[in-house]
């Protein structure tokens, strides 16, 4: 199939693992930023293709897995209001809050929707004037302007009865804070590619400079991910520190600035709290004042919940590389997808559930 | 570990409150099969070692098979079928997948107050081709109604009856290097149903693969393949069917993923939802264990027939149950059941 079978050419992917192996001389680490190339690293088992000395370690962007318990405990609050149409894309449903998750609620008569699209909310909106209709809106700067644009629309056609709930990050405060934990062990990055689809990757170049880190931004199938680790290694070999693009078929280095127009009418940057992680200044997106009407949180005026993660979980060692998933005693044992103890374990993109996927239990 | 230690991180609320019925609880994954040992099998006191996809009775000498299922899709009508097809060929495979030869079908119809009868009559006329190409016969039947807005249309459920053509057919009779046979291209059926239910278009429009396996299997048997054990694909597609007949079986099996034929609309349409073509749904494919000798034979029999089989793996010499497939790259992953449904990822 065309742009998907160039980059799973086992030729290809080997090419580019020979040279890995060729050019590096020393141990390396490097970190990929984002759940869809922890995925596709352990699907396809890629390390175990690398030299020994070439380490990856797997960071934090799953947005599924860094949303707040506090903020899923809220979404589970508003959705079982029974004048609430609650809308989500599919992989928030099954994250457990404190007590239960949206398919449980769901299933007690919450009137809860999987759409593909938030625009799709809008049109629910329209057909339903006498509900209240919810989308969770969680995700990085890849799913904001789509989110951004049904806010604008609604609020230029007097839709008056959506709101958003949202949780919104941003991959380079995080990416910062894992450069400025005094452990930190990352000498590299592969930045997220969909991400700087959106973004462009000018806001790289001063992490880049600051924490003197190579920065490739890269793609999500094996020969992207291989291609983006060579050009990474090539860089720390060479002594050399700067942000190449290795996903140019779909990166351009201003981003796309129309979606970055609509972005930055409807949204803010705010302080977030990451699970696993905690909070990090302007790491969020919130709805600017001229939006708020829009915000579910003020709408529902859900009681804010205290929550407390589980004390063995070791999420956090694991979304700043300092440990792997297998290293967790309670990896596969009591921490399992279906019963996940932490963030990582919660979406098929975390690492914890990357690993339990594809390398089962046993590893 | 203490107790204590035990106690504070196994026993989340979750446990506690009171459990319902999900929407996974009927995807064929982890959720159905807690529901069957935790639920049904203590209540009728049936062992798991037997299950399958139907009943083996012995009555008078005569060897039976006695199978049930219930379809409740939406839409009733989809790319290349409907659930009038899905309901006679769902149930024909169930029997033919115990080796049996399929004979006769109830069928019971669970109507909503206002359902068109123009519509229900485009079902049934679907469902007599069908029983004519399976050649089996409707013989009983059961008509309910109920009230508006407390159903979807309509739900039919079939049971059905054939006679062993061939004994021994079950996971049990798995060896050690047996091939594993697959009837064709996976994952037709889901995405054929999810796109017509979502509005989803691709650039061509992709036919769902429902239909009957029993000519394949007879074919099987008259050429004197050396048949071991088959399953169709239904819910959970092929890999769910794989984990479970290794989990029952209690061996190790390998496949080779390149060896596994998947159309390119399906596997676009995967890739642009973010699932796993290897646990989409099919309706017409079925894989095979065949002893290793009878493996180059019996893909030409499926081939003759038409279809476009492939030979995607074998079973290990290893004990434990364990599948794991081999990427493109040589490196090989775990194939596991899926906790729930497959969802659509957020990016």
């Amino acid at each position: 199939m065309k742009y998907i079978d160039e980059y799973r050419s086992s030729d290809t992917v080997g090419q580019y693992l020979s040279l890995i192996d060729r050019i590096s001389t020393r141990p390396w680490t490097i970190m990929e930023v984002c759940g869809g190339q922890t995925h596709a690293i352990v699907k396809y088992q890629l390390q175990k293709l690398l030299p020994d000395h070439i380490r990856l370690v797997h960071g934090p962007g799953c947005p599924v897995c860094v949303t707040s318990l506090e903020l899923i405990d809220r979404a589970i609050s508003i959705a079982s209001l029974p004048q609430v149409i609650f809308c989500s894309f599919g992989d928030m449903l099954r994250v457990p809050g404190s007590q239960t998750d949206l398919l449980r609620v769901k299933a007690q008569g919450a009137d809860v929707r999987i759409l593909y699209s938030p625009m799709e909310a809008l049109k629910i909106a329209k057909e339903n004037p006498g509900r209240e209709v919810v989308f969770l809106g969680v995700g990085f700067e890849t799913t904001a302007p789509a989110i951004a644009m049904t806010i604008d629309l609604a609020k230029r056609e007097k839709i008056g009865n959506i709101s958003v709930l949202i949780s919104h990050f941003l991959v380079p405060p995080a990416m910062e804070a894992v450069m400025s934990s005094p452990r930190c062990v990352v000498q590299g990055f592969l930045a997220a590619g969909h991400v700087c689809t959106i973004m462009g990757y000018d806001e790289y170049l001063p992490i880049c400079k600051q924490y003197q880190v190579p920065i490739v931004v890269t793609g999500f199938e094996p020969l992207d991910i291989v291609e983006g680790l060579y050009l990474c290694v090539k860089q720390l070999e060479e002594g050399r520190v700067e942000v190449e693009n290795q996903y140019a078929r779909s990166v351009k280095k201003e981003g796309n600035t129309q979606a970055l127009r609509m972005m930055r009418s409807v949204f803010e940057i705010v302080d977030r709290k990451w699970r696993g992680i905690g909070v990090i200044s302007h790491s969020g997106l919130g709805l600017k004042e001229e939006y708020r009407e829009f915000d579910a949180e003020s709408r529902f005026q859900v009681e804010h919940v205290t929550t407390k993660e589980s004390a063995e979980c070791i999420s956090a060692e694991i979304m700043q590389g300092f440990k792997k998933p297998c290293d967790c005693p309670m990896f596969g044992r009591q921490c399992t997808p279906e019963r996940p103890l932490g963030a990582p374990m919660v979406s098929t993109e975390g690492a914890c559930s990357a690993y339990y996927l594809y390398e089962g239990a046993r590893s | 570990m203490s107790d204590q230690g035990e106690f504070s991180v196994t026993c989340p609320i979750l446990h506690q409150q009171e459990e319902k019925i999900l929407m996974s609880h009927g995807s064929g994954g982890k959720h159905t099969s807690d529901l069957i040992e935790k639920v049904f099998l203590p209540a009728f006191g049936t062992s798991s070692e037997t299950l399958h996809d139907g009943a083996f009775l012995h009555i008078d000498q005569s060897d039976l098979v006695f199978t049930t299922d219930s379809y409740v899709v939406q839409p009733l009508f989809f790319p290349g079928g409907s659930i009038g097809d899905l309901a006679v060929f769902g149930t024909v495979n169930d029997l033919a997948m115990c080796g049996a030869r399929p004979l006769y079908l109830s069928c019971g119809f669970i109507l909503e107050e206002g359902f068109d009868i123009d519509r229900l009559r485009q079902v049934v006329a679907r469902m007599k081709d069908a029983a004519a190409l399976a050649q089996v016969k409707l013989v009983t039947g059961d008509t309910k109604v109920i009230e508006r807005a407390r159903g979807d249309g309509m739900y039919i459920n079939t049971s059905g009856v054939g006679v062993v053509e061939r004994a021994g057919i079950n996971p049990q009779s798995i060896q050690s290097d047996d091939l594993i046979l697959l009837s064709g291209d996976i994952g037709r059926h889901g995405i054929a149903v999810m796109s017509e239910r979502e509005g989803l278009t691709f650039e061509t429009s992709i036919e769902s693969d429902v239909g009957e396996l029993y000519s394949s299997v007879r074919a099987l048997f008259d050429e004197g393949i050396d048949v071991h054990c088959m399953r169709d694909l239904t819910r959970g597609g092929l890999a769910t069917a794989l984990v479970e007949l290794s989990a029952a079986r209690g061996l190790a099996m390998e496949i080779d993923e390149s060896a596994v034929p998947v159309d390119a609309v399906v596997r676009g349409a995967c890739e642009f939802l973010g699932l796993d073509p290897f646990y989409v749904a099919c309706e017409g494919r079925m894989i095979a264990f065949v002893s290793s000798n009878d493996g180059e034979q019996a893909l030409s029999v499926l081939e003759g027939l038409g279809s476009n089989p492939r030979i995607i793996g074998h079973v290990s010499g290893q004990s434990g149950p364990m599948v794991s497939s081999k990427t493109f790259l040589g490196t090989r992953r775990i194939l596991d059941r899926l906790v729930g449904d497959q969802l659509p990822r957020i990016c």
